[in-house]
C-alpha cells in the first residue's frame, strides 16, 4: 500500500468569478482504522490565502510548521504580506530540496492576490512540481473521483454562492466512493471582503 | 525467469527470455442507467493498449436478446471469448427450452460462466442492462471473477472511478437528504450518460473518440452515437 494513502484524505480547490474555494474532508485514519473525524487539512496562512496538505499526517504537520517558518521570515524581511504566487513557489522549492527523500504530501494552494484580487489556485506533487490551471485542482486518495465530479459540475465564472454549492457537491459525492476519505467536510469560500467557512454534514461511514 | 537461470548450461549468449503475460488492458468505459420502463447503456468506442490506439470505432455493447444488452471492457480478447460463450449458451437454452433467456437468467448465467474461471479469470469489467420479466429496467454489474450485483445505475471500465460518483450525484439522488429516490425520466438519463462520457474523455486517456448509446424499451432498442474528443 502506498504511503500517500496511509492516513487517507482529500482536497479540492476551484476558481470562480472574483473568488476561489477550497474544500477538505475531516478524516484522519491509519489504513482502514479511523482515528479521528475532526482533522482539517486546510490552514489559513494569510487573510486571503489558504494552504491545504494531504498525504502522510506526520508530514502534513511538519511541512505546515516549516512552511510557516519560512513564510514568516519572508514577511519580516520584506515587511509585506506574501502573495499566493511566491508562496507556491516557496513550497515548490522547499519540496524540491527534499527531492531524494521527500515529504509524503501533496499541497493545494488557493487564494486571492491581496492587491489585484486575482484568483489563484495551484497544486503540486510530493517533490514540488507545480500545476496552475484556470479551473480546478484536486489531491488525495479520491482524486480520480474528484476529477470526474469537477469535470462535470464546474463551469467558468461561477458566483460565490454557486461555487460553494458546486465544490460541496463535488467533494461529498467523490469521497462517498472512497473508504479512507470523508467523515465530514469543510468548505472555504474566499472573496475580496469575506471568508465563508462552511461545515458540511455527511454520512459517517 | 528463474527457470532459465537455474540451468546455466542451457543459457545462450545474447538470448533474451520473455515471460508470457496472458492479460492486457484495452481500456474503455461503460455507463448504464435503469428507469421504470427503460434502460440506457452506453460505451465509448476507443480500443487501445498503453499509448497506442488500435481503433476508434470498436463497439463494446453486445446485444444478447431483444431485451438484454451486455457492455464489456477490459482485456478485449477475454471480452470476445466470454461474449461468444454467452451467445452459444443462449442458443443452447433457446433450443432446449424453446424460449429466449430472460435478463435475470442471463445475469445469473454470466456470473456462473465467469466464476468457472475463478483461478484464471476473464479480465473484464461487465455491465449487463435489460428489461426484467415485469418490463422494468435493470442493471447488473460484475467483478472479474463473477460477483454479481443488481442495481439501477453503474459505471464500469477504465473511467468507472471517475463516473460512479457523478451517477451517485445526478441519478442516485445521493446529493440530497430525502428518503424516497427521485424517478429519473429517460431524457435525463440519456443526457447524464452523454455528459458523463464527455467529462471522462477529458481526463481518462483510455476513454474517447465516440460513445454509442443504446436505449431498451418494450418497443425495442434504439441506438445513438455521440462524438467525443479524439486526442
Amino acid at each position: 500500500m502506498s504511503i500517500m494513502a496511509y492516513n487517507g484524505g482529500c482536497l479540492v480547490a476551484m476558481r470562480g468569478k472574483n473568488c476561489v474555494a477550497i474544500a477538505t474532508d475531516h478524516r484522519f485514519g491509519i489504513q482502514a482504522q479511523t482515528i479521528s473525524t475532526d482533522f482539517e487539512k486546510v490552514f489559513q496562512v494569510n487573510p486571503r490565502t489558504f494552504l491545504g496538505l494531504v498525504g502522510l499526517q506526520t508530514d502534513i504537520l511538519t511541512v505546515h510548521d516549516r512552511i510557516m517558518f519560512r513564510k514568516k521570515l519572508y514577511e519580516d524581511r520584506e515587511n509585506r504580506e506574501m502573495t499566493p504566487e511566491p508562496f507556491s513557489a516557496m513550497i515548490s522549492n522547499f519540496l524540491y530540496e527534499h527531492r531524494f527523500g521527500p515529504y509524503f504530501i501533496e499541497p493545494v494552494i488557493a487564494g486571492l492576490h491581496p492587491k489585484t484580487l486575482e484568483p489563484f489556485i495551484c497544486n503540486m506533487d510530493l517533490i514540488g512540481c507545480p500545476n496552475k490551471p484556470d479551473d480546478f485542482v484536486v489531491a488525495g486518495t479520491c482524486s480520480e473521483q474528484l476529477y470526474g465530479m469537477c469535470e462535470t459540475l464546474w463551469k467558468e465564472d461561477l458566483e460565490p454562492a454557486e461555487l460553494s454549492e458546486v465544490i460541496s457537491q463535488a467533494i461529498v459525492s467523490a469521497f462517498d466512493r472512497d473508504a479512507i476519505s470523508g467523515w465530514g467536510a469543510t468548505v472555504y469560500i474566499i472573496e475580496k471582503d469575506k471568508i465563508t467557512k462552511k461545515q458540511i454534514k455527511t454520512r459517517m461511514d | 525467469m528463474h527457470k532459465i537461470q537455474s540451468f546455466p548450461e542451457y543459457q545462450v549468449p545474447g538470448a533474451q527470455h520473455q515471460d508470457f503475460s496472458p492479460y492486457e488492458s484495452n481500456g474503455g468505459s461503460i455507463v448504464a442507467i435503469a428507469g421504470e420502463d427503460y434502460v440506457v447503456i452506453a460505451a465509448d468506442t476507443r480500443l487501445s493498449s498503453g499509448y497506442t490506439i488500435h481503433t476508434r470505432k470498436q463497439n463494446k455493447l453486445f446485444q444478447l436478446s431483444e431485451k438484454t444488452v451486455l457492455g464489456s471492457t477490459g482485456c478485449w480478447c477475454d471480452t470476445l471469448a466470454l461474449t461468444s460463450l454467452v451467445n452459444a449458451r443462449m442458443q443452447m437454452y433457446e433450443h432446449l427450452h424453446l424460449k429466449t433467456m430472460s435478463t435475470e437468467a442471463v445475469a445469473q448465467m454470466l456470473s456462473i460462466l465467469m466464476y468457472n474461471r475463478r483461478f484464471f479469470p476473464y479480465y473484464v469489467s461487465n455491465v449487463l442492462a435489460g428489461l426484467d420479466s415485469e418490463g422494468k429496467g435493470v442493471v447488473y454489474s460484475y467483478d472479474p471473477i463473477g460477483h454479481c450485483e443488481r442495481t439501477t445505475y453503474r459505471a464500469g471500465g477504465s473511467a468507472g472511478t471517475l463516473l460512479q460518483p457523478v451517477l451517485d450525484n445526478q441519478i442516485g439522488g445521493k446529493d440530497r437528504d430525502v428518503k424516497n429516490k427521485p424517478k429519473v425520466p429517460l431524457e435525463k438519463a440519456k443526457e447524464v450518460a452523454k455528459d458523463a462520457f464527455i467529462s471522462a474523455a477529458e481526463r481518462d486517456i483510455y476513454t474517447g473518440d465516440s460513445v454509442i448509446l443504446k436505449v431498451i424499451t418494450k418497443d425495442g432498442i434504439t441506438e445513438e452515437e455521440v462524438q467525443l474528443r479524439k486526442d
